[in-house]
């Protein structure tokens, strides 16, 4: 009981902290809107996978591409509340690590959870036509997602002492995960070594299950995809708890 | 409940050979300490003496390597949560949050040490009153000065009503005002509520002022253990500084009342029994002075006299007339 009150007053900081700072809002949405109109969209304008207007096709997975990044960049978070010494306050409060974990996860998630909710407005004017039920669906894949991610990155943040070093690290993992995910390209007809690493990428699952729900194609029956999320969720969400009982 | 209740102990915190050994160097060496409940107990000791090391290690921050303490009857290393619980903690590093309000880092700190529901809002504006932010409460913290900032974090150290609180250089960088300010919350919290506050401070004046006990703290070690008033008595007398060009200090230590003579650049201090009324005789045997400073023991010269060292060390140049002038204006 008074651990979910604690739970409830971690993530009520986060978000005080997300609403107070729109500028996280708003560089974040930026990206994936360059990467669907000018990206998408220049090479949409000759270019249709699997009879998809490129920009349409792109997509579900400029949806996956921008989760991951705010998820796992939320991670540098952990890094500079442990840098300004404001952690310290949660580390020596009456709270069970795991407690902490779950409060700083539920955080992140909610930052991007925000922001699905405007990239998924964003589909009318691609003109991607959502009914209802796939809006929650693919809320529900990104959150999913987000979940696994933001644990990934508070895992990494959890090891790091300065946010330059976090960066570093989690930019030679992000761009890698978003780039063989099959974002951009479909997972039809690739060359072994490019679909083996694709396979490896757990975002590859997320980006093809939003393909399912919004476009209606997909490489995968949408229960594996299903699966191997929560899989991933489950297993960072644990290996995070562990990090954060190890954390100083 | 492994342990059994906490009313009756005598003492709130009780050390056994506590020791933090880092690769090559022991930042706490052995410490066996018992602090009273409801006393006001002070570390002292220069910068990187190990004070901080030993708080952290008593807030269940770092682990010990060796040894362990009992905290309101809780042993640190079995039952940290239930340490965690009944101790506050004001850090030397301010840790409140600067892009919430005061008011909302004391309600997050509420909610984390379980103050109930009921009492939350009552206990809030006592803190803030007592601390005197009521006016700055719904200010975000990053618009407060140094001074505010401490006494928010005081504040919060108070709120959920703990039988210790620890306090690191409660006091540091803040300007004199606000000094005297935090060392009235801190007595009235002694006495009215009858809470132990362990305390650290390399200010001498603090520890003279505040403590019950101090606890001298040198490499690790703890030098020495007494009030303050039993320490400056160790010192045996007054100190006198002369300052002169030639010093011959052999000439000073046939007078019968000065028990000790040190010779520094430039000058020469004496510890003299009734510096007042042997004054003449050491001026007489001192010919040609230009300048005479004439003070009672401080804990500096406690300090001064167990480990042969100076506490300022931070300060460099701790000649003993710049530290008299700094006294005087502290005061």
């Amino acid at each position: 009981m008074s651990q979910a009150e604690a739970i409830y007053a971690l993530w009520l900081r986060e978000f005080k902290v997300f609403t107070r700072e729109r500028s996280r809002v708003v560089t974040s949405i930026i990206n994936p809107i360059l990467w669907i109109f000018v990206f998408g969209g220049g090479l949409g304008s000759s270019v249709s996978i699997q009879g998809v207007n490129y920009q349409v096709f792109i997509y579900p997975g400029i949806l996956a591409m921008s989760i991951l990044f705010t998820s796992v960049f939320y991670g540098v978070y952990i890094v500079w509340d442990r840098k300004i010494d404001i952690l310290k306050e949660v580390l020596v409060a009456p709270l069970s690590r795991t407690s902490i974990f779950v409060g700083k996860v539920l955080g992140g998630c909610t930052d991007s959870i925000f922001q699905a909710f405007i990239m998924l407005f964003i589909s009318f004017a691609v003109g991607v036509h959502l009914s209802l039920s796939a809006f929650l669906l693919a809320l529900l894949i990104l959150f999913l997602l987000a979940m696994s991610l933001v644990s990934t990155g508070l895992i990494i943040g959890s090891l790091m002492e300065s946010p330059e070093g976090f960066n570093m690290i989690v930019s030679f993992l992000v761009f890698p995960l978003f780039f063989f995910s099959g974002a951009l390209f479909p997972l039809e007809n690739l060359p072994l070594w490019l679909s083996i690493i694709a396979y490896i990428d757990p975002v590859t699952y997320g980006v093809d299950a939003l393909r399912t729900v919004v476009l209606g194609v997909s490489r995968f029956p949408f229960y594996v995809d299903l699966t191997i999320l929560i899989l991933f969720a489950v297993a960072m969400f644990t290996v995070g708890t562990k990090a954060f009982e190890r954390m100083k | 409940m492994a342990s059994e209740p906490t009313l009756e102990l005598e003492n709130a915190i009780e050390t056994f050979d506590l020791t933090k050994q880092y690769k090559d160097l022991t930042a706490v060496d052995h410490i066996n300490v018992k602090i009273k409940q409801g006393e006001i107990f002070g570390l002292l000791g220069p910068n990187g003496a190990g004070k901080t090391t030993a708080i952290s290690m008593l807030c269940t921050i770092l682990k010990p390597t060796e040894g362990t303490a009992i905290v309101n009857g809780y042993d640190l290393l079995k039952e940290p949560h239930n340490v965690r619980k009944s101790i506050g903690i004001v850090f030397q590093e301010p840790s409140v949050d600067d892009i919430l309000t005061g008011r909302e880092n004391l309600r997050l700190h509420a909610m984390w040490y379980g103050v109930p529901r009921e009492m939350r809002v009552k206990r809030i504006d006592e803190v803030l009153k007592l601390v005197g932010l009521e006016s700055r409460q719904h200010s975000l913290v990053k618009t407060y000065s140094g001074g505010m900032r401490r006494r928010l974090e005081l504040a919060r150290g108070l709120l959920h009503l703990p039988k210790v609180l620890f306090l690191d250089e409660p006091t540091l960088g803040l300007d004199p005002q606000t000094r005297e300010h935090i060392w009235e919350y801190i007595e009235d919290m002694s006495k009215e509520r009858h809470m132990t506050i362990v305390m650290t401070t390399h200010y001498m004046e603090e520890a003279d002022k505040l403590c019950d006990r101090i606890a001298i703290i040198d490499e690790g070690k703890i030098v020495v253990m007494d009030s303050p008033g039993n320490l400056k008595e160790t010192v045996g007398g007054d100190i006198v500084c002369l300052k002169m060009e030639t010093v011959d200090a052999e000439r000073f230590r046939k007078i019968s009342s000065v028990s000790k003579v040190e010779v520094q650049e430039g000058y020469i201090a004496l510890t003299v029994k009734n510096a007042g009324q042997n004054l003449k005789e050491i001026l007489d045997v001192a010919g040609k002075i230009e300048n005479v400073e004439i003070r009672s023991a401080s804990l500096n010269d406690v300090f001064l006299n167990y480990t042969g060292k100076e506490i300022r060390a931070e300060t460099g140049e701790g000649g003993i007339f710049e530290r008299a002038m700094r006294e005087r204006t502290s005061r």
